[in-house]
């Protein structure tokens, strides 16, 4: 006879449990990385003091998921809303959340400027090697080979050029001295929520924190569980999942 | 009027786009004019999935309309988001067996049918969406049953070619769902 | 050089975006730039599938800045080339529609209107209307062809390439997402069999020749540097804009030559409200339509005419009075009073208008 515990599920203060049922397709990455930051958001202490901006594409859908004072911007925008709101409100735990396009496309000129310049924030950049809202076009993270609405027939990389490695551009132009920067997995959760405790530490101590998660979405990568995993494990091998920048102190 | 509105809601899943591409398809080789359009925002997946489906022997005019001759609800979200659409001249159809509320609106006739539990206990769930349309035919009387089926056959023929047996179940769900408004006497 | 892909008429049952992208092929395009935002993917999407059997070229762009500056780019080395975009895409891309506008560079994009401003929806709205006839930092001298369904998306998508050419204006096709999402049967033709020939391209920078042997290198910039010499241009374009008007100029009249009720309507909008009028004529009431083709030139002589007969006008789209606002400057003088059906961002039924013109014709309009 299996007996069940009659428990509640632990939702973290940061999460807003009243925001109903997530419109995230089944098997979306961004459900753990959005629960691992509401959790890592309360272990610190920052819902008060916390700003959450999300991007268009699927990140769009995050614009109710956390019970902190959140806004939903424009396409690769986020980032700069973001820094608005740190810069006019200092002390403010500024967190810009984002996709490939946000982050790479449209939103890299903003991530450079951001990095170089030091903005007191954290970006989360959430690496599932496609543009999923808009259908499933190749994104700067798109893998070689990889088949998208606009690679049809695979991603060519003498045509295209290769993936984009989000996390090792930021490493090499942000200041080692007061930034973070890593790249995390949701095939880990409990290395990206240490991550995410080390990146908001860092913001809270003033300095600008970069964090990359691989994720997966099986819908435009038309994959089984199974395959959707191993999907995941082949990123992982492409895009290393380590800190690139780091220092003591943000333990 | 030559002109026949099909609206055809439901939960994502359900097959309601797939029904509502070989019911126009059907049309258009049939030599009628058609115009089809899904409901579509930002989600990829979830939410009620609605198509507008239009047969005619004129040319048609606005791709979305106020009123549908026939609105076909298989869920209880797409009973709450289609009643807009249903006036005294509609001929509303909802599925009894997947539906815990009754459409409640002024109707020609609303007309209850059982099709998932029929697919479920007699045929096969996966052609749940085959009984609507057979349904469907039958409500609308402006398509044949050829019609429906070479539409079939560019949908689906390949895998029919792969598994033969598929043809039969989907035929027999065809005239099974065709057999049931005729029980309910339109 | 390309290749076409439809070489007879071709009957098929697609959605719009599929066939402005083989429209683009039978217009012989050669490049397209694009970035996906919704409701235009498709036309990429398409137009990559069918890249190995056209041979022709495609960039995805970092975003909507880019994909209009790489286009520019494409037309400057003499390319037929065009791009595609939508809401918050277009408002981006008027940046590189400007520097189109102020160096007449024939810049080709198909614009699939959706919900506004901001994000608003991904689906449907005639609100960049405006936008897309005035959108940049100039006077929008540009040329806006307003389709009305999947024959218009085939059709003008060859014409905006040969009227780009031929006037150096940015041409633009205005449509939506519900034509872009919806499947109606289109025939599909090569130009050639309908007496349509492409207009040929030159290439502005990398033309033929050797510099200094058989050309000069070309300089070309969007800087002026007094403000007479910037007036003194604008002025031949606008004397040109206006003198070629009644050769660009396009419209559709139905049943409006003795409409006591006018409806002035465009785009797919302009169908519903054929379908009104005729279900108000079975019922005695006497409407009829003006459909602008083109938006931008607007055509005014027959567009006062319509409106000098009626007895009272209606304006209906899916905005709030973008084109209305634009027709109303042109009839100025006029005496004929109207109504408005405005619904922003929604469609408008032809029911929506025969409960309008019902009431109209209970109530006149007194302004």
């Amino acid at each position: 006879m299996v007996q069940t515990l009659d428990l509640e599920p632990i939702i973290a203060k940061s999460q807003d449990a009243s925001a109903g049922a997530s419109k995230f397709c089944p098997g979306c990455g961004h459900g753990m990385v959005l629960k691992t930051l509401a959790n890592t958001i309360d272990d610190l202490n920052l819902q008060q003091k916390t700003v959450f901006g999300c991007d268009i594409g699927c990140s769009l859908l995050a614009w109710n998921f956390m019970n902190v004072d959140s806004v939903q911007t424009h396409h690769g925008r986020t980032t700069p809303v973001i820094y608005g709101v740190t810069r006019a409100l200092p002390g403010t735990i500024g967190i810009a959340y984002m996709g490939d396009g946000g982050g790479l496309a449209i939103g890299a000129q903003h991530l450079v400027n951001a990095a170089v310049r030091g903005e007191n924030m954290l970006i989360v950049l959430v690496n599932n090697t496609n543009y999923g809202m808009t259908g499933g076009q190749m994104a700067p993270t798109t893998l070689p080979g990889q088949k998208t609405e606009t690679t049809p027939y695979g991603r060519d990389c003498s045509v295209t050029g290769k993936p984009a490695k989000g996390a090792e551009m930021v490493a090499s132009i942000a200041d080692p001295e007061k930034a973070y920067v890593a790249r995390s997995t949701v095939s880990n959760l409990r290395m990206l929520r240490k991550t995410f405790t080390k990146a908001l530490k860092n913001v809270e101590q003033g300095g600008f924190s970069f964090v990359e998660v691989l994720s997966i979405c099986p819908l435009n990568w038309r994959t089984n569980a199974v395959d959707t995993w191993d999907r995941l494990k082949t990123m992982e091998e492409f895009f290393t999942v380590k800190e690139f920048v780091s220092r003591e102190g943000l333990e | 009027m030559t002109r026949t509105k099909i609206v055809l809601a439901g939960e994502g899943g359900q097959g309601v786009q797939s029904i509502a591409k070989i019911l126009v398809e059907a049309g258009y080789e049939a030599g009628k004019e058609i115009l089809y359009i899904p409901n579509f925002g930002v989600e990829q997946r979830g939410g009620v999935s609605i198509a507008f489906c239009q047969i005619s022997d004129e040319k048609i005019g606005e791709p979305r309309y106020s009123k549908g001759d026939i609105v076909v609800m298989l869920s209880d979200r797409a009973i709450e988001r289609c009643e807009t659409y249903v006036d005294e001249n509609s001929t509303v159809i909802y599925d009894s067996s997947v539906c815990t509320i009754v459409p409640d609106c002024k109707a020609k006739q609303i007309i209850p049918v059982e099709a998932n539990r029929i697919a479920n206990e007699e045929l096969s769930a996966r052609v749940f969406n085959i009984i609507v349309l057979g349904v469907i035919l039958s409500a609308t009387n402006v398509l044949k049953l050829e019609d429906i089926k070479n539409a079939m056959e560019l949908a689906l023929g390949k895998k029919f070619d792969a598994k033969p047996e598929l043809r039969d179940l989907n035929y027999k769900a065809l005239e099974r769902g065709m057999n049931l408004i005729q029980k309910a006497s339109v | 050089m390309v290749k076409k892909l439809i070489t007879q008429d071709t009957r098929m049952f697609l959605t719009g975006n599929e066939v402005i992208a083989y429209a683009a092929n039978a217009a012989e395009a050669e490049f397209m730039y694009g970035y996906p935002i919704t409701p235009q993917n498709e036309i990429m999407h398409t137009w990559c599938k069918l890249l190995p059997k056209t041979e022709a070229g495609f960039l995805q762009t970092e975003d909507e800045i880019s994909a209009g500056f790489s286009t520019l780019g494409g037309i400057l080395v003499g390319k037929r080339a065009f791009t595609a975009t939508a809401g918050p895409g277009n408002v981006i891309m008027q940046d590189a529609m400007s520097m189109a506008e102020m160096m007449r560079i024939p810049f080709v994009c198909a614009v699939m209107q959706r919900g506004g401003p901001s994000t608003a929806t991904v689906i449907y709205a005639q609100q960049e209307t405006t936008l897309t006839c005035f959108g940049g930092n100039g006077e929008g001298f540009r040329i806006v062809y307003s389709t009305a369904g999947h024959q218009d998306l085939f059709d003008y998508t060859i014409k905006a390439f040969n009227t780009a050419w031929k006037y150096k204006f940015p041409t633009f096709l205005l449509a939506d997402g519900y034509q872009g999402k919806m499947r109606e049967p289109v025939t599909l033709y090569d130009p050639a069999s309908r007496g349509i020939s492409m207009v040929p391209t030159e290439a502005i920078m990398r033309a033929p020749g050797l510099i200094d042997v058989d050309r000069k290198s070309n300089h070309i910039r969007n800087t002026y540097n007094l403000e007479e010499e910037l007036m003194e241009e604008l002025d031949k374009y606008k004397e040109e804009f206006e003198r070629i008007a009644p050769e660009i100029e396009e419209y559709e009249e139905y049943k409006a030559d003795d409409a006591e009720v006018l409806i002035i309507a465009h785009g797919i909008v302009a169908r519903s409200a054929m379908t009104a009028v005729d279900d108000l004529r079975a019922k005695g009431v006497k409407a009829g339509l003006f459909r602008p083709i083109t938006i931008r030139p607007l055509p005014v002589k027959p567009m006062r005419e319509a409106v000098k007969r009626a007895k009272q006008v209606l304006f209906t789209e899916s905005a709030d009075g973008q084109l209305a606002r634009m027709v109303l400057e042109k009839i100025y003088g006029l005496s004929t009073p109207y109504s408005t059906l405005y619904k922003m961002g929604v469609g408008v039924t032809g029911d929506d208008i025969v409960k309008k013109v019902e009431a109209m014709v209970k109530e006149p309009a007194s302004v």
